[in-house]
C-alpha cells in the first residue's frame, strides 16, 4: 500500500507531524526507535513547555505516543536506513522492509557527535548500519556492535543467532574502527579486538545519509516556513532542522510539517 | 531484461563483451528490495546494450565472497570479467544511468 505521510523519527515533531497528518485524513506510518532511546525520555524535568510546568520527559513523550497512537498513525519500531524517490513517491526502508508514501517527513533528531575515527572510511567495508542486511555476509566470522540504542541488544542477538561470533560493546565512548582496505578490528579505550565487520547501531539517523542529495547546511536540514526540504515531496522538523532543541519548537515544527505533508500528498492525489 | 544470476549463469553473462552490471541483494534486506525497481528501469533502458542481473547473496554467498561484498546492496559493473566501478548503498538512478553510459 502506498502511505499518504511516511516519517522518520517518533519524537515531538514526528509524533507531532503524525498527528496533524491524521487529522487532515492522511494515512500515516511513522518509524521510530525505542521512545526511552529519545534524549526527551531522559529529561528530568521540563521547565518550558506551556501549561505543564515541571514535567518529566518521560511523561511528556508517553502522553504524546498515546496521542498519536489514538489518531490512527501506524507507529513501528524499525531503523530508518535509507528513502530513495519512486517516480512522484518516496521509498523508505526500514530494516528488512520497505514503504511506499506520498510525502515523507523527516524528524529523527540530531546526531550528536562527530563519525568515529575511520567510519566513514571503510562504510561497506565492513562497517555497516544494518544486522539484519549484512549479517549472513559475516557467518561463521568475528563481528564486533556497537550499540547505542536500546534496541541494539536485540540486533547484536539476531547476530549471534545466525552464526556470527559477536562481541558487544554497550554505549561505548573512545571508539576507533582498524582497517586499511577492509575492516579488521575495533580500538574500544584502547582495547583492541579483531573483527572483521563493526556494526553501528544508533538512535538518530544522519539526514544526508538516508537521504543523498539533501541540502544541509552547519550540520542541519535546510528548510522553508512550509518546513520543506530542497528534495520535492520530503518534509522535516524538530532537532535535526537545527537549535533551539526544544520540545516546544519540535512539536510546531512537527505540525507546520504534517500539514505541508498533507497538502503535498492531496496534489499527488 | 533482467537476469537472475546463479554461479552457472553469471559465469556465462562475464565472458560477454558487453558490460555487465551485477546488483547483490537478498530478501532480508530493506534497502536492497528498494534498489529493486531502479535495476529493473536500468535492465530495460539498457536492454541489448549491457547485462543487468542480480545475485542472491543468500543463495549464492560464495559469488559474493569472490568479489568481496561486505554490505548489501552492492552494485558492481564488469567489462571483459574486469571489475571497473562499485557502488555500496542505495544511490540515486543517475549514479547507475551515469557509470553505464560511460563504459558501454
Amino acid at each position: 500500500m502506498c502511505y499518504d505521510i511516511l516519517i522518520v523519527g517518533g519524537g515531538p515533531a514526528g509524533l507531532s507531524a503524525a498527528i496533524n497528518g491524521r487529522a487532515r485524513g492522511k494515512t500515516v506510518l511513522l518509524l521510530s526507535s525505542p521512545r526511552e532511546d529519545s534524549p526527551l525520555w531522559k529529561a528530568e524535568r521540563v521547565e518550558n513547555y506551556l501549561g505543564l510546568p515541571g514535567v518529566t520527559g518521560a511523561e511528556l513523550l508517553t502522553a504524546f505516543h498515546r496521542h498519536a497512537e489514538a489518531s490512527g498513525a501506524e507507529i513501528r519500531e524499525l531503523r530508518a536506513l535509507s528513502a530513495m524517490p519512486a517516480g512522484e513517491r518516496w521509498y523508505l526502508s526500514g530494516e528488512d522492509q520497505v514503504f511506499e508514501g506520498r510525502a515523507l517527513i523527516l524528524a529523527a533528531g540530531a546526531v550528536r557527535g562527530k563519525p568515529l575515527p575511520g567510519e566513514e572510511r571503510l562504510l561497506g567495508r565492513g562497517v555497516s548500519y544494518c544486522a539484519t542486511c549484512d549479517g549472513m555476509l559475516y557467518r561463521g566470522r568475528n563481528v564486533a556492535v556497537l550499540g547505542w540504542t536500546g534496541s541494539a541488544e536485540r540486533e547484536a542477538d539476531f547476530l549471534r543467532s545466525i552464526g556470527c561470533a559477536v562481541r558487544y560493546y554497550d554505549r561505548p565512548r573512545g571508539v576507533e574502527i582498524l582497517g586499511d582496505e577492509t575492516v579488521t578490528g575495533v580500538r574500544v579505550n584502547g582495547r583492541e579486538e579483531a573483527a572483521d565487520a563493526v556494526f553501528l547501531l544508533r538512535p538518530a539517523v544522519a539526514p544526508a545519509a538516508l537521504l543523498p542529495g539533501l541540502a544541509m547546511e552547519n550540520g542541519s536540514v535546510t528548510v522553508d516556513r512550509q518546513m520543506a526540504t530542497n528534495l520535492p515531496g520530503v518534509f522535516a522538523a524538530g532537532d535535526c532542522t537545527g537549535a533551539p532543541y526544544q520540545v516546544a519548537k519540535a512539536v510546531g515544527e512537527g505540525l507546520i510539517a504534517g500539514q505541508s505533508a498533507a497538502k503535498w500528498a492531496d496534489r499527488q492525489g | 531484461m533482467l537476469e537472475h544470476w546463479n554461479a552457472a549463469g553469471f559465469a556465462e553473462a562475464s565472458t560477454d563483451d558487453k558490460l555487465v552490471v551485477v546488483d547483490f541483494w537478498a530478501d532480508w534486506c530493506g534497502p536492497c528490495k528498494m534498489l529493486g525497481p531502479t535495476v529493473e528501469t536500468l535492465a530495460e533502458r539498457y536492454d541489448g546494450k549491457a547485462r543487468v542481473g542480480k545475485i542472491n547473496v543468500d543463495q549464492d554467498p560464495e559469488l559474493a565472497r569472490h568479489f568481496g561484498v561486505m554490505s548489501i546492496p552492492t552494485v558492481v559493473f564488469l567489462k571483459g570479467g574486469r571489475e571497473i566501478a562499485r557502488k555500496v548503498g542505495v544511490m540515486p538512478e543517475a549514479v547507475y544511468d551515469g557509470l553505464i553510459q560511460e563504459n558501454l
